[in-house]
């Protein structure tokens, strides 16, 4: 076994566990210990490491009555170096398989917060422009998607192929919504994405999904820049 | 009479002749592609060839399993792609390469290009010698074992000149981008009037259009059929000894005709038997430029070794060696095995430096590794001696010049520090005509077959260079 991002042999530890239920680790140690999970305290709404419970970003969205669209964030993952080193190869390179690295954290914690959740919620990834989704050949928020235990429908559309992150970020919060729903839903929605930066791409897409008369809209992201 | 080509045609034949592209590499818009491409002007080249049990990257001969990944489905078939290139731009099967099939290119002829004006020493005149013929000749390959510091470069320099009198382009390919660094301005000052492009993962020209190009090895990945007379520089070095894409790169970039020249310091077992069994032509330097022997490491050992490096403290007998040091001028090379040793035990040095006075404020010492962002400032700071000392992994082992340095090596038993890594070491000592001597110290806790390997191969070849 191999890990996947650096092509080390990744040596298992032989007990009478692993010799009959082998478990299959996606990285070696050094690059598993290189990635942060976020723990601690941390704001109830967007997952930033914070004393408060709420952040003053998060205070500054709740003003905004009309925009504030997600009842909350959660995040696994700090954004280090590391993080954007694989970032940059998944996404930029197109190397999809290195999404597998997060498929068992990232479903273990939707696990975790399942009981916080409405029953019948379904998972509905952010979606890249055609033309990008084209040069790319996957999307790395429906693949993420993937990974959760329920049921996952790719019912938005992005119309513009502006790149969020080479803009500022006031850039980015006046931006105009690029999403549009193609099939209204009326069961909650848990959004999935693979960063949380400003949190303004999320509340673009909850707000049209509240408006086609979507109850409950939440996010779920890989990690929180 | 052929036909001229006009500039634009001719930019566009020297980027994409000898190579196999990846649509986005070829700088053309759709219209134009398209239009080239029913004119047979490029020939799309299928990707990645299936067999039934697997599966070969056709840009770098990939052919492990673990190394492809599905990217979707499509028409009910796995669309798969290889991950073992991926830095270079993504190879997915439904897209193909693209072979150039245009007029072929004919490069100029150039009678004396070579501005060096150096005077080559007996030794590497012979050598020289032998490279021309070679070129002349057309002969496949030619291994050039020649010791550290004996001044390979400069032995290329008159083969390189009669290749271009021949009207050959011209290939210098390593392994590490820090040789290609430091080779450009030589090999450009040497040929001024030859255009000269450099390419690696970070350079800013990416054409690789010139009729010399020194690369890295992985660079070499998109060639094909390009070259005529090609250098392959520290063959013996990672990761070219141990990635065969690298090898099967260098093989396909060189002209079915062409001449391959290997230089190495250190063969690896697998040269050596070739050129015992007479497969391998080889020529052998055993005395450096400047007529002195190779400085012999010494080996010190040090008890609790361990200890002190899981606290990240300095050896006693570092300590004590520091202070009896023949000529404390000279800068210092202190090698590591691992980066986190290297971060760990740059603190407790600069505090021992500086209570030996070897240097006066912290600054002037610093730690460096293959990932450091600053490297390439930090080693020519070193260079030109604004840093005093420096402590390095491996990366600085070979192709690398100081004039005159004491090179330490902590924990010298350790894996990283094969044979070939050891001799390569030693060879950073004592390489200017004005310091020819160095100390080269080997601190261990116990002696390792690699260590006693590197002294007794830097002893024999002090002995054929008639040195007792």
């Amino acid at each position: 076994m191999k890990c996947l991002y650096c092509q080390q042999l990744i040596v298992l530890k032989l007990t009478w566990r692993t010799l009959f239920l082998p478990e299959r680790k996606p990285l070696c140690r050094t690059c598993e210990e290189s990635l942060v999970i976020i723990k601690g305290s941390r704001c109830f709404i967007c997952s930033r490491p914070s004393e408060r419970n709420k952040c003053e970003d998060c205070l500054w969205w709740e003003q905004l009555s009309e925009r504030d669209t997600i009842q909350f964030n959660y995040s696994v993952y700090h954004y280090n170096n590391f993080m954007k080193e694989i970032i940059s190869k998944w996404k930029y390179r197109g190397d999809s398989s290195l999404g597998y690295i997060f498929g068992h954290v990232f479903a273990a914690t939707f696990r975790k917060l399942r009981s916080t959740l409405p029953q019948d919620i379904v998972a509905v990834p952010i979606p890249l422009n055609e033309q990008r989704q084209l040069e790319r050949g996957f999307n790395q928020a429906a693949m993420l998607a993937g990974f959760l235990p329920i049921q996952t429908m790719e019912i938005l559309e992005r119309s513009t192929s502006e790149k969020q992150s080479k803009k500022t970020r006031n850039e980015r919060i006046q931006s105009v919504n690029p999403f549009i729903v193609e099939k209204a839903i009326n069961k909650p929605v848990i959004l999935v994405d693979d960063i949380y930066t400003t949190g303004t791409t999320l509340r673009h897409a909850g707000k049209v999904l509240l408006e086609q008369g979507c109850p409950f809209v939440c996010a779920l992201t890989l990690i929180r820049g | 009479m052929k036909e001229k080509m006009n500039d634009s045609e001719l930019e566009l034949a020297k980027r994409c002749s000898g190579k196999l592209l990846l649509r986005k590499e070829i700088p053309l818009n759709d219209h134009q592609f398209h239009s080239l491409l029913a004119k047979d002007v490029f020939i799309p080249v299928p990707s990645i060839i299936s067999t039934t049990f697997s599966k070969i990257c056709q840009r770098c001969g990939n052919q492990e399993k673990s190394q492809f990944a599905p990217l979707g489905i499509q028409h009910k078939q796995v669309i798969w792609y290889c991950r073992n290139c991926i830095e270079m731009g993504r190879v997915v099967k439904t897209e193909p390469l693209y072979r150039w099939n245009g007029k072929p290119l004919q490069w100029k002829q150039h009678l004396d290009a070579c501005t060096w004006k150096g005077k080559l020493t007996a030794a590497q005149a012979n050598v020289a010698e032998t490279i021309c013929q070679a070129v002349k000749q057309q002969r496949a390959s030619l291994l050039v074992w020649a010791v550290c510091g004996s001044g390979k470069t400069e032995m290329l320099f008159p083969g390189i000149e009669e290749a271009l009198r021949q009207g050959m382009r011209i290939c210098i390919a390593t392994p590490r981008n820090d040789v290609v660094r430091e080779l450009l301005p030589r090999i450009q000052s040497a040929f001024a009037s030859i255009p000269v492009q450099a390419l690696y993962g970070q350079s800013k020209e990416k054409r690789g259009t010139a009729q010399i190009i020194i690369a890295t090895t992985h660079q070499l990945l998109r060639f094909e059929h390009a070259f005529d007379f090609m250098v392959i520089d520290e063959l013996d070095a990672f990761p070219y000894h141990n990635d065969p894409s690298l090898s099967f790169a260098t093989a396909r970039a060189l002209k079915p005709a062409g001449t391959t020249i290997y230089l190495t310091a250190t063969p690896r077992q697998q040269q050596r038997r070739q050129m015992q069994l007479k497969r391998l032509d080889h020529v052998f330097v055993p005395t450096r430029y400047h007529g002195f022997p190779l400085p012999v490491p010494v080996m010190r050992i040090c008890f609790f070794l361990q200890r002190d490096l899981k606290r990240g403290n300095v050896p006693r007998v570092f300590k004590k060696w520091l202070r009896h040091r023949k000529n404390k001028q000279r800068q210092l090379l202190i090698f590591l095995p691992t980066i986190t040793l290297t971060k760990l035990m740059v603190q407790d040095l600069t505090e021992l430096l500086r209570s030996e006075n070897v240097i006066q404020v912290s600054s002037e010492i610093t730690s460096v590794y293959a990932a450091d962002p600053d490297r390439e400032q930090k080693v020519s700071q070193f260079r030109n001696k604004t840093i005093k000392a420096i402590v390095t992994t491996t990366i600085l082992e070979r192709g690398v010049t100081f004039p005159s340095v004491d090179v330490a090596v902590i924990h010298a038993g350790h894996s990283v520090f094969d044979e070939a890594a050891l001799v390569q070491i030693s060879g950073r000592a004592g390489r200017s005509a004005d310091d020819p001597t160095g100390e080269v110290v080997f601190f261990h806790d116990g002696k390792t077959n690699s260590m006693v390997r590197a002294i007794q191969a830097i002893q024999a070849m002090n002995r054929l260079g008639g040195f007792t």
